[in-house]
């Protein structure tokens, strides 16, 4: 199964795309970094390959047929701002309930403790409520993971739990990773290929 | 080897914050978020604080400035020049002697056009001048400046929040995560800015949980652990795994992706359920009951330790 983004154009402002032509095939065992300089358009490029924006044209494509427009997407995003990813007035397990046939082994693997399954957002820290996120995105029926600048906002020591099990799972469930990093060293460790975006 | 001995700029001796809040209906309760921490900032220094989130690194700076809320109890010395920090003495100071630079774009007035807000109003040749040259400095359009924050992209909002502190040459600036929504470039242009501020003899408080850049531009760095510091260590200590002190330290070492990027299982303790004695305890490899006790701070090679377990010549 291949995502496949084809000649996409987007921009925000009319006439002025930021994005154009854009091309990108990614596989299920793949794990792409996407470089490039702040405001060059990482995010809204990831928010196009999750579905969440549309392209003015071009096509994004799984398995040579359009993203889903209803329903749980294969492909899941997870953000970089993981306190501005979950609805504050939901505790945490309504929040996972958002995702779908998730297996509890991954809130284990996750470090994720029971007592904060009944938290809400404001009483835990940034890295506690990404693990929800990560948890969120790795549903049954998840096939492609877009993560974005997903540690930045981490110490090291959760910086490298969060990932560690990460590429743990999507290599063991052929899960293909699409990822952001400012982090040279990070992203050595973590990629399989680099594309690189030109301004 | 011949430890620092400079004037101090900022001296923070046994800081302890408490916040009191309603529990259930009228029952009150303090929670206790910072606890014995020990920092200080000579001249000359740039000093990085390091720790996960939650660790009480904001609430630091914003106890140094007198920013806390109302329901906020801080307790402990804190020392500005030699002198004790008192409310009047903050106010006094605040955005002249020490200047904050805000972790969030946010603190910026949105009713404020840029240009306006780094010269605090001022409306002198003098201060249009030096704002101008600031803004040129950081690479920003003339015209940025009669521009509102709403106009601005994150990473410009970023440079005005530095030009603002620069504006009244302070001595101590306090940057709290300056540099996310910088490209590289960028962020190494503003830290290069606090080398040379600090290079003519002034201090530089630099909050961030981004040991790597921490370790590229900090004279020392000062790790805390759920509202406590840990350890404080002279930069070079972090070459290696076994010149660090306290074992968190090394295990922050060994996360670093370019270090093995080994995760440390369990998180940091929630504030209201602390382990007894050292925070870091319950994850320690070292532990022993001895550790639930009191903790006291440990002097060894020019850096500082709340560990019992830690060794090495002790310096007094």
């Amino acid at each position: 199964m291949m995502l496949e983004a084809k000649d996409i154009v987007f921009g925000y402002e009319k006439r002025r795309p930021i994005l154009d032509g854009f091309c990108l095939s990614a596989g299920q065992e793949e794990r792409v970094a996407l470089v490039a300089l702040s405001g060059v358009g990482k995010t809204t490029l990831c928010q196009l390959l999750a579905g969440y924006l549309a392209p003015w044209s071009g096509q994004i494509t799984l398995n040579q047929k359009p993203l889903p427009q209803k329903g749980y997407c294969p492909v899941q995003m997870i953000w970089q701002h993981p306190e501005k990813s979950v609805d504050p007035y939901l505790r945490m397990k309504d929040t996972l309930a958002e995702g779908r046939g998730l297996d509890p082994a991954v809130l284990e693997g996750l470090g994720i403790e029971s007592d904060w399954l009944n938290r809400f957002p404001g009483e835990l820290s940034g890295g506690e409520i990404q693990r929800f996120c990560i948890a969120r995105a790795l549903g049954g029926e998840t096939k492609f993971i877009i993560a974005d600048e997903i540690s930045t906002m981490l110490d090291p020591i959760a910086q490298s739990q969060i990932w560690n099990f990460l590429l743990e799972e999507v290599q063991r469930r052929k899960i293909g990773l699409i990822f952001v990093s400012h982090s040279e060293a990070l992203t050595k460790r973590i990629a399989t290929r680099k594309v690189t975006l030109a301004e | 080897m011949t430890c620092l001995t400079k004037k101090h700029i900022l001296e923070i001796e046994n800081l302890s914050v408490s916040f009191l809040q309603y529990d259930k209906g009228m029952r009150q309760r303090s929670l206790q978020v910072i606890t014995n921490l020990s920092v200080s900032v000579h001249e000359g220094e740039i000093v990085a604080v390091v720790g996960a989130s939650g660790s009480g690194k904001s609430l630091l700076a914003h106890a140094v400035l007198g920013l806390l809320p109302a329901n906020a109890d801080v307790s402990g010395t804190l020392r500005f020049e030699g002198k004790p920090l008192t409310a009047a003495s903050i106010a006094a100071l605040r955005g002249k002697g020490i200047t904050l630079v805000p972790q969030s774009i946010a603190y910026l007035d949105p009713l404020l056009k840029a240009g306006k807000a780094v010269r605090k109003n001022k409306r002198d040749a003098g201060a249009r001048k030096k704002q101008r040259e600031l803004f040129a400095h950081f690479q920003l359009d003339p015209a940025t400046e009669n521009l509102y924050p709403f106009e601005l992209s994150g990473g410009m909002a970023r440079r005005v929040l530095l030009a603002a502190a620069l504006m009244d040459d302070p001595r101590l600036i306090i940057a709290d995560e300056p540099t996310p929504g910088l490209d590289l470039e960028l962020a190494k242009k503003a830290l290069a800015d606090f080398r040379a501020f600090a290079d003519q003899g002034n201090g530089v408080l630099l909050i961030t949980h981004d040991i790597e850049l921490a370790l590229s531009v900090a004279d020392r760095i000062a790790v805390f652990y759920a509202g406590t510091t840990v350890e404080e260590a002279p930069v070079i200590d972090f070459e290696a795994e076994t010149t660090l002190r306290h074992p968190y330290t090394k295990a922050l070492w060994r996360a670093l992706p370019e270090n093995g990027f080994a995760a440390l299982p369990g998180n940091q303790p929630y504030v209201k359920a602390m382990p007894k004695g050292c925070p870091f305890g319950p994850r320690c490899s070292l532990f022993s009951p001895s550790c639930e006790g009191e903790i006291p701070l440990k002097t060894i090679r020019c850096g500082t330790v709340r560990c019992i377990k830690a060794t090495g010549s002790v310096e007094v």
